[in-house]
């Protein structure tokens, strides 16, 4: 009997194979997040010894924090795999949309369209994403292998029936599949992961001093990008965060977890989703995420 | 810790939704910020409770028509055992998402509302759990409390059920009396189920035996990526990656491969999890053989004294999952098997089953959406399958239409009748 985390492990790297075996031109999306981070350890454990047969892309909104995309770059070196980077910014300079103005502007919804732009340019069939079932109630409804459109779209009322573990990748060209590996593991399972096969992640998931304001009930980073206003006062604060995303719409949170063990710990005893605590996108409306995923959205 | 995949189904309003929401709340696995979400909507919707199917219910579609359209997959754990739950559809033309949310289960819970006991979804729902050969069964009668906790009514309902239930091949079935709105014998044991000394539907799954359900007799590996590294330090090695569909391997075992009937020995075996002794049933595995030989995707290895069956005409069990088309006989499919694709066609259907009589219908020569018959078929090469009773990986298929892309059927193979 295989134990829980060995199961979770051997399910994804089968479809990770699964998908480098059936699809012409599978990329994987990488943001240094510690989900992609896994997903990613995950495909060099499925092809070793030899190398990972497909690149790495990270839609970059240009508002990251820096710790991360320090990490992100080391990360895919010491993988030895290829990065392509969507800009955002390269987006915008292009025409393809106008920036996010406003007093509450943020970058998060635009990397949808650099995302199916990049996708059309490098003719990709199959996007790896490292969504998981527990995080959010649309994506609790998604399948492994899911099929979008040449629109980019999510239809979740016409999804494929999903048996066994048979999946079924037919496309034309044009269309193309978002693959979730990682749909059945849980936050916990991540992070138990990330102990048991010593997986380096961003210094920022751990608790460090930053300077950060109140908004919305949640503790943003000050940062290039985003500014407090004038009635939110800037504190230094023990903090870490338990996503990574644009700087202007992930939250940290007070924690003094510093290591694994106290990561895991805060972690199994958390009385809040991570999404919930810590991201501003999904409180848009009652089906946020469903109407982003429906237009393309990661 | 030991995972637990299980389904739950039953009749629209049987409480499904409402019995997740009570197992993950009474085990301490929903978060404020998910209970404060649905207890808002509960209050702008003007229940007076808080409605817990608002956990599952994700989407959009869902919510404004109070049902469940798609199978959510939720996830908790007990210091016991992690539990995945697939919430399937009760609805007649979401059938398809119940077998989708069904396949690969290791246990099924059929909700039964105590006031209308046995009815045709109850029916209909068991008996695909049964050509699935879902290991275990759970008939939960639900909404005992309006019953006012009847032992009559419960045994009825059982009595009703096993009278039914022996024409079925199901291999363990427990009978739970529950009221999910309130929590009774979900969790905890009740004061208003005194007279039941059964357990808890919560202990019966943290302790239902699972490690005999997998087949670790008949070894077999389809072959679903080959590993050559093509570097300078690695320049000889050569793998056979996939995961162990039946049987156990080791190091040193003798090893058959088919279709070409080589035969060599495994030398080592590579896993994500660093190199093994032996793979077992689910492992993913990466196998190292003694002779290099012609190997590719879609071969199977096995034992070669035990091997599976081998043919290009077959028959199988088929449940038509296209809503837009019928099954046409002598229509040209896709077809995978294992890592296997090939296209098929169907050349007879020997008959439709009639899922509330259990009648064979021998007049039947199509299926329709949501149909399940017994068909022969043909492909073009020959796959290496076990009956689906022995394996539910090497006896399992779908069919995709060439042209939409949709995945219109699912498979059960079956030995060929004598």
């Amino acid at each position: 009997m295989q134990s829980a985390l060995r199961g979770l492990v051997d399910e994804s790297v089968t479809i990770i194979r699964e998908v480098a075996a059936e699809f012409e031109r599978p990329v994987m999306l990488f943001s240094g997040g510690k989900d992609s981070v896994v997903m990613l350890h995950l495909a060099a454990r499925a092809f070793a010894p030899a190398r990972v047969p497909f690149p790495v892309m990270h839609i970059d909104t240009g508002h990251n924090f820096p710790e991360v995309i320090e990490f992100r770059d080391r990360a895919v070196a010491d993988l030895d795999v290829r990065l392509i980077v969507g800009s955002v910014q390269a987006s915008i300079d292009a025409g393809r949309m106008p920036d996010a103005t406003g007093p509450r502007a943020s970058r998060n919804p635009l990397q949808t369209i650099t995302l199916l732009d990049s996708i059309a340019e490098h003719k990709f069939d199959a996007v790896f994403g490292g969504a998981r079932r527990d995080e959010e109630r649309a994506r609790a409804k998604e399948r492994v292998y899911s099929f979008r459109d040449s629109f980019g779209q999510w239809d979740p009322k016409t999804q494929r029936p999903e048996l066994w573990g048979i999946y079924n990748g037919r496309h034309q060209p044009g269309e193309h599949f978002r693959i979730f590996p990682l749909s059945n593991w849980t936050e916990l399972d991540i992070w138990r992961f990330v102990e048991e096969y010593d997986i380096p992640l961003p210094s920022i998931y751990f608790a460090h001093q930053r300077r950060v304001f109140r908004r919305d009930g949640m503790w943003m980073a000050e940062s290039p990008f985003l500014s407090a206003d004038a009635d939110e006062p800037v504190v230094e604060q023990t903090v870490r965060f338990r996503t990574v995303g644009d700087a202007t719409c992930t939250a940290a949170i007070e924690s003094t977890a510093s290591t694994l063990t106290q990561i895991i710990a805060e972690t199994a005893a958390a009385r809040v989703t991570e999404r919930g605590a810590t991201r501003a996108d999904d409180r848009i409306s009652e089906a946020g995420m469903e109407d982003r995923k429906k237009t393309g959205y990661f | 810790m030991e995972r637990l995949r299980f389904a739950t189904v039953g009749s629209v309003d049987d409480g499904k939704s409402t019995l997740i929401g009570r197992l993950l709340f009474d085990s301490k696995s929903i978060f404020e910020d998910q209970l404060e979400h649905i207890e808002a909507v509960s209050k702008r919707r003007g229940t007076d409770y808080v409605d817990l199917s608002l956990l599952t219910d994700g989407l959009r579609a869902e919510r404004e028509q109070g049902i469940t359209i798609d199978v959510a997959y939720r996830y908790f754990a007990t210091p016991k055992r992690n539990f995945i739950i697939a919430d399937c559809p009760g609805h007649i033309q979401y059938t398809r998402n119940m077998i989708t949310g069904a396949s690969n289960v290791d246990l099924a819970i059929v909700l039964v509302d105590a006031r209308t006991g046995i009815v045709e979804q109850t029916r209909r729902h068991s008996l695909l759990a049964s050509l699935l050969g879902v290991p275990h069964l759970v008939i939960c009668v639900n909404k005992m409390d309006l019953v006012d906790w009847s032992p009559g009514v419960f045994n009825r309902i059982r009595d009703e059920f096993e009278e039914f239930a022996a024409r079925l091949s199901l291999r363990d079935v427990t009978f739970l009396p529950i009221s999910a709105l309130q929590g009774d014998n979900v969790v905890s044991r009740s004061p208003n189920l005194t007279w039941f000394e059964g357990p808890t539907l919560l202990h019966h799954l943290e302790n239902v035996y699972t490690a005999s359900d997998d087949n670790r007799v008949d070894a077999r590996f389809p072959v679903q990526y080959v590993i050559r590294p093509q570097r300078a330090e690695h320049h000889d090695y050569r793998g056979y990656a996939g995961r162990v569909a039946g049987g156990v391997f080791r190091v040193g075992d003798d090893i058959m491969v088919l279709p070409s009937g080589l035969t060599t020995t495994v030398t080592g075996i590579d896993s994500p999890n660093g190199p093994l002794i032996q793979a077992e049933p689910n492992d993913a595995a990466t196998l190292l053989l003694a002779d290099d030989l012609s190997i590719a995707r879609g071969d199977m290895i096995c034992r070669p004294n035990n091997r599976p069956r081998q043919a290009q005409s077959l028959e199988a069990m088929l449940c038509w999952m296209d809503d837009a088309a019928p099954l046409q006989p002598d229509r040209i499919y896709s077809i995978k098997h294992t890592t296997k694709v090939t296209r098929a066609k169907v050349t007879k259907v020997l008959y439709r089953l009639n899922i509330s009589t259990l009648h064979r219908e021998i007049e039947a020569r199509d299926l329709a959406f949501n149909e399940i018959g017994r068909v022969e078929l043909h492909t073009t090469a020959p796959l290496f399958y076990d009956d689906y009773h022995v394996n539910r990986s090497t006896g399992s298929f779908i069919l995709v239409d060439e042209h939409t892309g949709q995945t219109c059927a699912a498979g059960m193979l079956l030995s060929p009748r004598t």
